[in-house]
């Protein structure tokens, strides 16, 4: 691997090629652009801008999309988790 | 028939009964009782995506926002700044402006934070959002509320997933009485008779996940539910005659022997 830059993704270390993109990261993580959200160190990006956007050291990123939700427990948003299907 | 739509914001809507997508057993139930349920609007929260296993089906796949209202809601947040946070996120993910906007007070009750609503609400109406506020059944809130410039106003019936049904029918009335936004009663319904209740109050629209997902069988529930918020309305709009004390017989006393 070339030089790599080691990130945070959703709270999970992970390493990536120093000069990737946030579109590179989701084509790698296999997640589609449509409907999520991303957040770059508490900024949230405009998806327009996610092939422009390269990581850097130490970077968090945040990546976010919609789940099943009428009114989530406050307990299972702390787990941070996507578990909200599950039947009570 | 007559005219009978619910418009909100300049949206128009054509059921008046509006579902939550939680508590599922999977996406195939979510999805059949979200078409037997008639809703045309669902909500969604926003949540982290799952990166170490992609194999995990979207609910965008089963909920095609083409076909329904897409209600992002900023359930868990117990703080203006998370609240707004994922109000904005949920716009960035791209279905729309709208957001219903929750702030919670403490998990025990999951009772509105209505100061730290009224904030929020603030905040996210000068971004441009059309808020649509989780709040309590305080009528001097919801004026609060809509002064600001909500466009609706979706008063608790109950403690989210309690079930209890409507606990003060009066102050609900107050707020049909005081607010000229459409009044979308939120959280707490149990069963049929409870989203009846609602309607003939005056309610606009009755918005509940826990009653139908949570039911021994939910599919069944959101059928039940489509009648009752349709019977509803339609006593409302027919008007009930007035309750009293002693009888009053239906069959003429002419003609008797």
């Amino acid at each position: 691997m070339a030089e790599a830059v080691r990130i945070q993704v959703n709270g999970q270390q992970r390493d990536c090629r120093m000069g990737a993109t946030i579109g590179d990261l989701l084509r790698e993580l296999e997640i589609k652009t449509e409907r999520v959200a991303v957040e770059l160190n508490l900024e949230i990006l405009d998806r327009n801008d996610f092939e422009s956007r390269s990581l850097s050291q130490g970077d968090r990123v945040e990546i976010l999309s919609f789940i099943g939700g009428g009114c989530v427990s406050g307990e299972r948003m702390k787990k941070g988790t996507d578990r909200c299907m599950t039947t009570d | 028939m007559y005219d009978d739509r619910l418009i909100i914001a300049g949206r128009e809507f054509k059921s008046r009964l509006w579902v939550g997508t939680g508590k599922y057993k999977d996406f195939v139930e979510t999805k059949k009782a979200i078409e037997v349920s008639g809703a045309d609007v669902v909500t969604v929260a926003v949540r982290r995506v799952n990166i170490t296993d992609r194999s995990k089906e979207n609910l965008l796949d089963y909920i095609d926002p083409k076909k329904y209202t897409i209600l992002p809601n900023t359930a868990g947040c117990y703080t203006v700044e998370d609240a707004v946070r994922y109000a904005r996120l949920a716009r960035a993910a791209g279905v729309s402006d709208l957001v219903k906007l929750e702030v919670l007070g403490d998990e025990k009750t999951l009772f509105p934070d209505t100061t730290g609503l009224i904030e929020a609400a603030k905040i996210l109406l000068k971004e441009g959002f059309i808020v649509l506020p989780y709040t309590n059944d305080d009528p001097i809130v919801a004026k609060k509320l809509v002064d600001i410039g909500c466009p609706a106003v979706m008063p608790l019936a109950a403690p989210i997933g309690s079930g209890l049904g409507i606990r003060n029918p009066y102050n609900l009335k107050i707020i049909m009485e005081t607010v000229k936004v459409p009044i979308i009663v939120d959280a707490g319904v149990g069963t049929a008779s409870d989203a009846a209740l609602a309607m003939e109050y005056g309610a606009d629209a009755v918005l509940m996940n826990t009653a139908i997902a949570g039911a021994k069988d939910p599919i069944a529930m959101a059928e039940a539910m489509k009648y009752a918020v349709h019977a509803g309305r339609l006593a409302y709009k027919a008007g009930r005659i007035p309750r009293k004390l002693y009888a009053t017989a239906s069959s003429p006393i002419e003609g008797m022997l």
